[in-house]
């Protein structure tokens, strides 16, 4: 008792004057907030971890979630965070965990870049009159191109290996089942089937249900190799190879055992109930040639027909990294940057290591262009992609694609209050309580999900029209249209931006 | 807004450059008055297979030794002159315009298969990059650029180019909203045989500065038409495409109407994009390129720059407007306006 109770972080109160009683608060909150006695509702509000799931379902607007109602006395160094973490750690002797990205408040470059837009000496193009191209293709390039020529007739010499073609350059990352529920990969298979573009499955194995969406899956190779065999490999579109994750650099996974149900163990290929532990880096790569081996691997597995991507984490050296992956074979990188959610990840690593993707993104791009290989690559962003304007500000920056996560849980009812790692989502999205997966309806989250995405890229055509833009070719890299608002000259210098007014 | 223009000849008969002007004049309402320029291919026989390296000193005394110095490091100049300029009215001459006749020495760039062009535009990057107060502006092989800040005639008649005779001529009239009055800014952009003029605005440049940089090419003109004369010598000289191809990979068809091609021409065209997309141009503009054979013109995707063709007998013009080449040829058949991306080619027989 030496340190007792800190203060709650959430108070919720009911209007008993709204409240009718109807009880679904206590039949949404899978945290026991709520509970009645003598016809009223009661709260505990410690229990409380701003889900807003009672919010949402309450038909009368009675209940209100007042965040911090007791604080600490404020102090800049140490904060009411810093403060828990110790108490916590002196209690327990663990590593804590935490979820969803990044928690620190950490400046965020997207918030100090602007874009640019036409004025008189050119004019901006309009989308809903004139053809716009946001498709992409995600692969290899030629180097160059050779062709033969007879009588006038022009014969290609050089054979194209298969690329994905994405309708927008949108695409949802990597969460697997396991880390979230069947229902919620369900729809998000369904949404980017739906609009022309590419999901990953995670390290968790594809579940059969997800068969029929196949063709828009990337199926993930990690250090555990879980759920990996032959027809795995053979169902995707494509293989990714995850070396590191955005949200915790240099260490590897970790699924509880208790999230590990029949389905889960079967999809992963693991024993009932038995945590699933990926291990820090994959037990075949020591160094980059044991990763072009792996790449090669694959591909003749698969007879060089799906293109291999490899995903790092944005750490200090990316930019080298990325390069040594380029020659591997590989067909894309996936660079996540330190504000990539995850279900659960030490809180250390989460808030104290990698980089942000916008910086890692402009020099990856910059080294692959000095070594004159930046075409061959597609370079896929991923980590804290929030709207549209932060899709076009990191293609502009050098990326193809984006990979996003939190984004389209958010579309399917995800409040990020990042309590992933118990497993108790209210919304249905990262757990395998049956219960609890029952009330994401397919349905409707992949509808949700397939209107982000459809929205972000009507938004995009219209940014790119009004740059004058009418093919994103013409936007990737193009840092010109870019200006840096208020960002120090170390920073512009790596975006390779000018400020504004300049 | 800026006009442009270019006529080639064929059959390779020469024409001085008093009409070009004349064509280039009328369309003043284009310009501003504060740049204009012409390039000329055929100028120089009597030093035909030298490279005519064109230098703009700010100051002969200062800057001249060193860029001498450069040129003997990678061969020999045979001939060097002032180039004659006639003062105008209107025209200050910030800077002297110098001529060297260059035979780079090819054993210099041995791992190359091009090396004389290499040597040149090797030395090209060098000088506009390092020694400031020299800009070469000019490198091709018997062609001459003249353009200067001024009006179209003021800079025909400083540089007198009745003086000269070219088998292909293109003319640029300018109205600046980048460095406006810096006669490096005027058009054409040239680099070895590669001539461009160009009305409009690349939206795309950032992103074909960098691919094109990536290959040792730099940008130090301060303009986004530069980009067009590396593009084409990259994808031209040094990737073997033909100009058609070239074309086609900087102003491509849309998806949609790849889709619908036939297998082959559909795989084709989508290699040229994948291969070679951040060579796609964007925003309005119509352009003229030469080399010393061809002469080509397109515009963007949509079209946003007139462009208008016509021809009589072995000439083929290619103008902003059909009034500029009407004054160059009264009795000028097929005029056509080729439709956006599409280019329009002219090359001398061989």
């Amino acid at each position: 008792m030496t340190i007792g109770s800190v203060p709650t972080k959430f108070r919720i109160s009911v209007d008993h004057d709204q409240c009718m009683l109807c009880g679904r608060c206590i039949e949404n909150c899978p945290y026991g907030v709520f509970r009645m006695e003598n016809d009223k509702i009661h709260v505990n509000s410690r229990q409380c971890v701003a889900c807003h799931r009672c919010i949402a379902m309450c038909p009368r607007d009675a209940i209100d979630i007042e965040e911090r109602p007791v604080d600490y006395r404020s102090h800049p160094l140490w904060t009411p965070e810093v403060r828990e973490a110790i108490y916590n750690q002196a209690r327990s002797g663990k590593i804590i965990l935490s979820g969803m990205g990044n928690a620190k408040p950490y400046p965020v470059i997207f918030d100090s870049l602007v874009l640019d837009a036409c004025q008189v000496t050119n004019p901006s193009i309009d989308p809903l009159r004139e053809p716009m191209e946001l498709r992409t293709y995600i692969g290899k390039k030629p180097a160059r191109l050779d062709f033969k020529r007879t009588n006038g007739d022009i014969e290609l010499l050089t054979n194209l290996v298969p690329n994905l073609q994405l309708e927008t350059p949108i695409m949802i990352g990597h969460m697997s089942y396991g880390a979230i529920s069947l229902n919620a990969q369900l729809s998000l298979a369904r949404a980017v089937s739906e609009v022309g573009t590419f999901m990953g499955t995670g390290e968790g194995g594809l579940h059969e249900r997800l068969y029929p969406y196949q063709n828009h899956m990337i199926v993930q190779v990690a250090s555990g190799r879980f759920g990996v065999d032959i027809n795995y490999l053979e169902r995707g579109a494509a293989i990714e190879i995850k070396i590191g994750q955005g949200a915790k650099p240099g260490i590897g996974g970790h699924l509880p055992g208790e999230k590990v149900c029949a389905d889960v163990s079967c999809t992963r290929m693991i024993p009932l109930g038995s945590d699933a532990i990926s291990p820090a880096p994959h037990h075949d790569i020591y160094s980059i040639e044991d990763l072009k081996q792996l790449v090669r691997g694959l591909k003749e597995a698969t007879e060089w027909k799906k293109p291999v991507f490899v995903k790092i984490a944005a750490v200090h050296n990316s930019a080298a990294i990325a390069a040594g992956i380029a020659r591997s074979g590989a067909d894309a990188v996936v660079v996540d940057g330190f504000r990539g959610g995850t279900g659960a990840a030490p809180r250390v690593f989460r808030d104290h290591v990698g980089i942000p993707v916008e910086a890692a993104i402009a020099s990856v791009d910059a080294k692959l262009r000095s070594q004159g290989i930046r075409n061959e690559v597609s370079l896929i962003a991923s980590g804290g992609i929030r709207e549209s304007a932060d899709v076009a500000k990191i293609i502009a920056l050098g990326a193809d694609a984006v990979y996003i996560g939190t984004s389209a849980l958010v579309a399917m009812g995800c409040r990020v209050c990042g309590t992933c790692y118990r497993g108790l989502c209210p919304w249905g999205i990262a757990t395998q309580r049956p219960d609890l997966v029952a009330r994401l309806d397919p349905d409707v989250a992949s509808k949700n999900v397939a209107n982000l995405i459809n929205a972000w890229t009507l938004e995009l055509a219209e940014l790119m029209g009004a740059a004058g833009i009418n093919s994103i070719e013409s936007l990737r890299g193009n840092r010109d249209r870019l200006r840096g608002y208020l960002l120090d000259e170390s920073i512009m210098k790596v975006l390779d931006i000018k400020t504004v007014g300049a | 807004m800026c006009g442009i223009i270019g006529v080639i000849d064929r059959g390779r008969q020469r024409m001085d450059g008093s009409k070009i002007k004349n064509a280039l004049s009328l369309m003043d309402e284009r310009g501003s008055g504060e740049g204009a320029g012409y390039v000329a291919y055929g100028v120089f026989p009597d030093f035909a297979d030298l490279y005519a390296v064109h230098v703009f000193f700010d100051n002969i005394h200062e800057t001249k030794s060193v860029v001498d110095r450069e040129l003997n490091k990678w061969g020999t100049i045979e001939h060097q002159e002032e180039v004659p300029t006639y003062e105008q009215q209107n025209i200050r001459k910030v800077h002297t315009p110098w001529r060297y006749f260059f035979r780079p020495d090819p054993s210099l760039m041995p791992r190359s298969i091009t090396p004389d062009d290499d040597i040149v535009a090797y030395l090209v990057m060098r000088i506009n990059t390092s020694i400031p107060g020299a800009l070469v502006f000019s490198s091709g092989k018997n062609i001459g650029v003249f353009k200067a800040s001024g009006w179209p005639e003021e800079v025909a008649d400083f540089y007198r180019i009745q003086d000269y005779k070219g088998y292909m001529w293109l003319g640029h009239n300018r109205y600046p909203t980048n460095t406006p009055g810096w006669w490096g800014g005027a058009h054409p952009f040239n680099l070895l045989n590669w001539s461009v003029v160009h009305n409009g605005e690349i939206t795309s440049y950032g992103t074909n500065r960098r691919y094109i940089e990536s290959y040792g090419y730099k940008c130090t003109m301060f303009t986004d038409t530069e980009v067009v004369a590396y593009l084409f010598d990259h994808l031209v000289r040094r990737h073997g495409l033909t100009p058609e191809l070239a074309v086609r990979a900087m102003a491509p068809p849309f998806w949609d109407e790849i889709d619908r091609m036939p297998d082959k021409e559909e795989l084709l065209n989508r290699a040229i994009r994948l291969a070679y997309g951040p060579a796609l141009m964007n925003g309005p503009f119509a352009i003229v390129v030469a080399t010393h054979d061809t002469m080509v013109g397109f515009t963007d995707r949509i079209k946003l720059r007139p462009l208008v063709t016509g021809e009589r007998g072995d000439k083929l013009y290619i103008s902003s407007e059909e009034a500029a080449i009407r004054v160059m040829e009264p009795d000028v058949e097929n005029i056509t306006m080729p439709r956006a991306g599409e280019p329009v080619i002219g090359r001398v027989r061989t």
